[in-house]
């Protein structure tokens, strides 16, 4: 039990989350965000506190296969809905496509929102399997990046989109 | 010792909606709202929740007996963006749909949300106000139906009861021969508040003169407002002219406040020139020429191709 800052009390409630195909009973108070019950509650991390306010996108997450930011949503809400994170695309042992075309194309550098760009760009080809230079462009318009300025990552995208024949940006 | 609500329920019908909302609960759909705002510290959130966005009953689009579009409230804004009914006959809001956050946002946001959060900014606004749609308020006694000038009263505000579930908006069919526009000025594409925007729905006369013309402002006044005075565009053609009164009319009715965002002067003149780009992009759509949604892209405002775009006009 939490005392909030008004001091009235918030109980917790308990309920079950689906993240990558596993299932995990939470407890936690309502005001509690799907990130931070995936990142401090279940463990994992691989999903990225940017701005905690809708604008950055590293939070992104699939639910039911669509991309939500994780910070603003509520995580008590997400219960009963299928939660994709990106350990549930790919790992270590065996990296996602997207995640192969990132790194041939150097769209990482500090690495801060690419779990997040993986989530949102792995959407919109699931929805669009040969997407535009200017549909990607739309596809990552809620994820930030202060590093690559984008032509790279959106490289890869395109590349993992149409299998190598992307020419990549000098 | 009262018993406490449920903290978090997952309506599945209306009914059980309009249930917990008459036991104080606040709806929340995508959250994109409620949550944001509790998170930034603006408002708490509620001790008890209903969570709609699985009532499926509040997801239609459809056309009612009369001709009318009925849109659930629980209808995202990339549903809306995507309808083909309302890309065709109701333009303006799926230009509004559009621009609304990323598509993150627009996966979970809803109609029905972005019209009880009363946001003075709000993309959706203007278009139905130009449309004159009607706001279908439900509670576990019946509906009933107001404008939307009657349910927005100050930023932030409505006049709906806190028993009152919006469940629907309603708009009815718009004369032959018109077309729609929602344009706003923005600082960038993504994630973005309109810093002032406008709708326009235009309809032509057989002799391609104005026959009728709504204009509806964005983030200039404590509420979406309708432009006054628009009948002496009436029998005018489109042109320099009648362009240079909309953004008069537009601009003189403005009442904007200043913050980091623009100044007041800055939002009151670029209204005046979105209230135009709005108007000349509904009367060629009234033409039946094909602009892609959203006008903000399609056009792309402050582009050359907008220069060229309106010099075509006069």
């Amino acid at each position: 039990m939490t005392i909030d800052e008004q001091g009235s009390e918030s109980e917790s409630i308990g309920y079950d989350l689906h993240v990558n195909g596993q299932t995990y009973p939470v407890e936690a108070t309502l005001d509690r965000n799907l990130l931070g019950v995936l990142r401090t509650e279940i463990g994992l991390t691989g999903t990225k506190e940017g701005c905690d306010d809708c604008e950055c996108g590293a939070c992104m997450v699939l639910l039911d296969g669509q991309p939500v930011n994780s910070c603003s949503y509520l995580a008590a809400q997400a219960q009963g809905r299928q939660i994709t994170t990106i350990e549930g695309l790919g790992n270590a042992d065996q990296l996602h496509p997207l995640q192969e075309c990132l790194l041939a194309h150097g769209g990482v550098q500090c690495g801060f929102c690419t779990p997040g760009m993986i989530i949102s760009a792995h959407a919109l080809l699931e929805r669009n399997s040969s997407p535009s230079r200017d549909e990607v462009g739309i596809g990552l318009s809620g994820n930030l990046c202060r590093c690559t300025g984008y032509a790279k990552i959106i490289d890869a995208v395109l590349d993992s989109a149409s299998n190598g024949s992307v020419e990549p940006t000098p | 010792m009262t018993e406490r609500p449920n903290p978090l329920l997952i309506a599945n019908t209306i009914d059980e909606a309009l249930d917990a909302v008459s036991r104080g609960s606040t709806p929340i759909a995508g959250g994109t709202d409620l949550v944001v705002g509790a998170r930034q510290g603006n408002k708490r959130l509620p001790a008890s929740l209903v969570a709609i966005d699985r009532v499926e009953e509040l997801q239609s689009i459809g056309l009612d007996s009369d001709g009318s579009l009925s849109i659930g409230s629980g209808v995202t804004h990339a549903t809306l963006m995507s309808s083909t009914v309302v890309v065709t006959n109701y333009t303006a809001l799926a230009d509004a749909a559009a621009l609304i956050g990323s598509p993150a946002t627009r996966n979970v946001g809803t109609i029905g949300g972005n019209v009880m959060n009363g946001s003075p900014a709000m993309d959706t606004g203007a278009p139905l106000a130009v449309f004159d749609a009607m706001i279908q308020l439900s509670t576990v006694a019946g509906n009933r139906q107001i404008t939307t000038s009657e349910l927005w009263v100050a930023p932030g505000q409505t006049s709906a009861e806190p028993d009152e579930l919006c469940t629907a908006i309603i708009i009815a069919p718009q004369p032959d021969r018109s077309g729609s526009a929602y344009v706003r000025l923005e600082y960038r594409r993504s994630m973005e508040i309109a810093v002032v925007g406008a709708a326009a729905v235009v309809t032509l006369g057989l002799d391609g003169t104005i026959a009728g013309c709504r204009i509806a402002l964005t983030a200039v006044a404590p509420t979406i407002v309708l432009v006054d005075g628009l009948e002496s565009l009436i029998g005018q053609a489109i042109g320099e002219a009648t362009l240079a009164t909309v953004a008069d009319l537009a601009s003189s009715q403005a009442a904007p406040i200043s913050d980091l965002r623009a100044s007041e002067q800055y939002r009151s003149h670029s209204v005046g020139v979105m209230a135009k780009r709005a108007v000349l992009a509904a009367a060629r759509r009234a033409t039946g020429e094909s602009i892609s949604v959203p006008v903000n892209r399609s056009i792309g405002v402050g582009s050359d191709g907008q220069r060229q775009w309106e010099a075509g006009a006069s």
